[in-house]
């Protein structure tokens, strides 16, 4: 049932659980549609953990966002009906619920440093099948993929081994199967 | 076939091509070509309003009373962030709008050139959909995808912002024709499945209740025509919000009158312990539902709405059913006549015994007086006066605007013009005008406040200029009521800032704006003032002067439930009624 409240104001529902929710949502690609979408999101108050936005088919002018989110199961049913409403949207999929969805993550990660932490900085780096894309004699640049925790998990190894800073594209996701969105 | 021509000319065209015969607006620099087009032409009548927000309001009424758009013409910079109140309003109430801002050219957006704003940033959370019109090849088609997209599905407001140079550039001008929008098709037809599932628990209902809402009126003559349908043939009692008055005839038996935070009480205690709620075209809204967890816990919940979002937004429903009110009722009373489900009778029966004894409880009743006007009793003595005229009537936001909408009771819809989700105070007055521009021999009765009038009463001179006969019906208590009603429960009576000193003299500033000015402070001269009011063919201010300490009854108190309303005779036990939680959260 409904959330506990006092006011004639609804409160949060706030007897759910929140879960992450991965949405794909494919877009006209005009001036202005990402901040209709984020707009949407801060005026309503939904939280953005993730967000990544590209043309897709540049003869369709469609851009494909995907949006990691958090919130309730009501809250993620609104912002999916939400995101629906707006004009330029033309899909919204929910890839957490479709239980098919792959999800990718890239980063690049800027690490410092000389002798044996510069060599098990490499080692690792190849464990985790990163490449060096930049280096100098006394550091890296690694370009890692994969999912999110194998990213995070490489960028905590790197910590202690002189990490500088770490640049990560955001979670693009697509549905396995041969069927597009 | 298309035509070459200018931009401004393309927005005359099109407003032409779209049915428009009349547009509220305010001219300024950056709008000159389009006023140049308006000038050289005689389809589309301009209406000079006052305020730009007034324009706004003035196309919502237009649009309410008619079910067609309404349209306005604003300036750039100030002209548009004047408009945002009014295009707020008609987001909040789904009221179609075509709102056309002019912009600084296009080479100096960005350069915080003269009386440049970012209209479309700052009109985007307030409109449905906005456009800037960055090349002339696109202003054909966005014009009239701003009419589609304002009329369509749940309508709203969309805003064209179209730069100076654009207005002067020459382009091939095309008429509208069937489009379809890739991503915006909004769905008409609801699930049948889900339909046979509402009417499966409607004919098993044994204590039913229809709960609608302004999606009706916005649905359009034949919505009106099929809820009447299908709650005759049900014979099951219903309710509305204050945005779906007139859906349902309020002279009917099965009416219940308004529900919600001043409803009456048999509509909300209905609403509490129903057992199936028929929910159409209403969205659940705070002022609806009270403390939401103590809201009709124990009945199924059949939702009807166009907008998937309003679905489970805030109240978690049993049958969400996706449609066009229209479409969907359609659906539902054929349905209805062909199920072979035959409901409870004797539930039914008992059901409206029940709703009998609440309606005796008589919950909108008030102390009566013969030397002081009640409010109340004003508003009942216009209802009588002029509800065998063709009357329409529009609000401003208040104690005046619930008590209109408790005591003037609606037959038919698009008579009621109100601004229920936003509660612009300032709305009634402009609004008068759009609708008394669209019906030139109808009867238009702002009911309004003093306070919230004079937020807006720069209209009169609109009023007065295209010889627009409103009735502004001014329940003066020299304070805003409802704020002195909430300082009263909720603040010990510390009446901050709510009474107002050095209001103007109302007759005087209707002969000020060349209109005609009433003053009534006996109930004995309330029928001859009204006859006055009705007779004069002006636009009239009529100064009602009503008991100053009026509260609006009855009222569920901040933090309770549909089953915890006060009533007007336990109006001294106002203190206690309101929890201290409630106190903090409204």
């Amino acid at each position: 049932m409904n959330a506990p409240s006092t006011s004639h104001y609804p409160t949060a529902p706030t007897a759910q659980l929140s879960e992450a929710h991965t949405l794909s949502v494919l877009v006209d690609n005009e001036p202005g549609v990402l901040a209709r979408v984020i707009g949407l999101f801060s005026g309503r108050g939904y939280n953005i953990d993730s967000l990544t936005v590209s043309e897709t088919e540049h003869q369709k002018h469609l851009s494909l966002i995907t949006i990691v989110t958090t919130g309730t199961p009501m809250v993620i049913e609104q912002i999916k009906n939400q995101l629906d409403r707006l004009v330029p949207i033309h899909r919204v999929v929910d890839m957490t619920t479709s239980g098919r969805a792959i999800e990718r993550e890239l980063a690049m990660v800027k690490v410092k440093g000389k002798g044996e932490h510069r060599v098990e900085a490499l080692r690792l780096a190849d464990a985790f099948r990163a490449r060096v894309i930049d280096a100098t004699t006394e550091s890296f640049v690694f370009e890692i993929t994969g999912k999110s925790d194998k990213i995070e998990q490489f960028v905590a190894l790197m910590l202690p081994l002189g990490l500088v800073e770490v640049s990560r594209t955001g979670i693009a996701a697509i549905m396995r199967g041969p069927e597009g969105m | 076939m298309s035509r070459e021509m200018t931009g401004a000319e393309m927005v005359i065209e099109a407003l032409a091509d779209q049915g428009v015969k009349h547009i509220f607006g305010y001219p300024g620099g950056a709008v000159l070509p389009i006023y140049d087009a308006i000038f050289a032409q005689q389809k589309v009548q301009h209406i000079l309003v006052r305020h730009e927000q007034g324009a706004v309001h003035a196309a919502e009424g237009y649009a309410r009373s008619t079910g067609k758009v309404g349209c306005v013409l604003v300036t750039s910079g100030p002209g548009a962030t004047n408009a945002v109140t009014g295009l707020t309003d008609a987001l909040m109430d789904s009221i179609p709008i075509v709102c056309i801002t002019g912009q600084v050219p296009t080479h100096l957006i960005g350069n915080d050139a003269f009386q440049e704003c970012d209209t479309v940033g700052i009109t985007r959370p307030c409109t449905k959909h906005n456009y800037l019109v960055k090349r002339i090849e696109d202003l054909p088609r966005v014009l009239h995808e701003a009419f589609h997209i304002a009329s369509s599905g749940r309508p709203g407001p969309v805003v064209v912002d179209i730069p100076k140079d654009i207005q002067f550039a020459k382009g091939m001008y095309s008429k509208p024709k069937d489009f379809q929008h890739k991503g915006y098709q909004p769905k008409l037809k609801g699930d049948m499945e889900k339909i046979k599932a509402a009417i499966e628990l409607m004919a098993r209902a044994k204590r039913p209740l229809f709960y609608t809402g302004g999606g009706i009126i916005n649905s359009g003559k034949a919505a009106s025509d099929l809820l009447r349908e299908l709650v005759k043939l049900s014979g099951y009692p219903i309710t509305s919000t204050l945005m779906g008055l007139g859906a349902f005839p309020a002279a009917d038996p099965q009416w219940m009158g308004m529900l919600g935070m001043h409803g009456t009480l048999e509509a909300n205690m209905a609403m509490h312990d129903c057992d199936v709620m028929i929910c159409i075209g209403a969205r659940f809204d705070d002022r609806i539902t009270g403390r939401l967890d103590a809201f009709s816990p124990g009945s199924k919940k059949i939702h009807v709405d166009i907008d998937a979002s309003s679905i489970n937004k805030n109240v978690k429903v049993d049958v969400g059913i996706i449609g066009d009110c229209a479409h969907v009722l359609e659906d539902m009373v054929r349905l209805w006549r062909t199920s072979s489900i035959h409901p409870d009778k004797k539930a039914l029966a008992d059901w409206w015994k029940q709703i009998e004894k609440w309606r005796g409880r008589k919950s909108l009743a008030y102390r009566s007086s013969s030397d002081i006007i009640k409010p109340q009793y004003a508003i009942q003595r216009l209802y009588e006066l002029t509800k065998d005229r063709d009357t329409y009537i529009t609000t401003e936001v208040g104690q005046h605007q619930m008590w209109a909408a408790q005591f003037y009771h609606f037959q038919e819809p698009n008579r009621w013009m109100t601004s229920g989700g936003l509660g612009t105070m300032g709305y009634g007055l402009p609004a008068a005008v759009g609708v008394q521009l669209a019906h030139p021999k109808s009867l238009v009765i702002d009911i309004a406040g003093e306070a919230s009038v004079l937020m807006t009463m720069q209209e009169m001179s609109t009023a007065a200029q295209y010889k627009l006969p409103i009735k502004i019906f001014i329940l003066n208590n020299q304070y805003m009521g409802m704020v002195r009603q909430w300082q009263e429960l909720l603040h010990g009576g510390r009446y901050a800032e709510s009474y107002t000193h050095s209001l103007p003299d109302f007759v005087m500033l209707a002969e000020a704006y060349r209109g005609y000015g009433i003053r009534c402070e006996k109930p004995g001269d309330l029928d001859r003032a009204i006859k006055e009011m009705i007779d004069v063919d002006k636009p009239v201010i009529f100064d009602c002067m009503v008991d100053q300490n009026e509260n609006c009854f009855p009222m569920i108190p901040s933090g309770r439930a549909h089953n915890e309303m006060i009533l007007g005779d336990a109006a001294e036990k106002l203190e206690d009624a309101v929890t201290e939680e409630g106190k903090v959260m409204v």
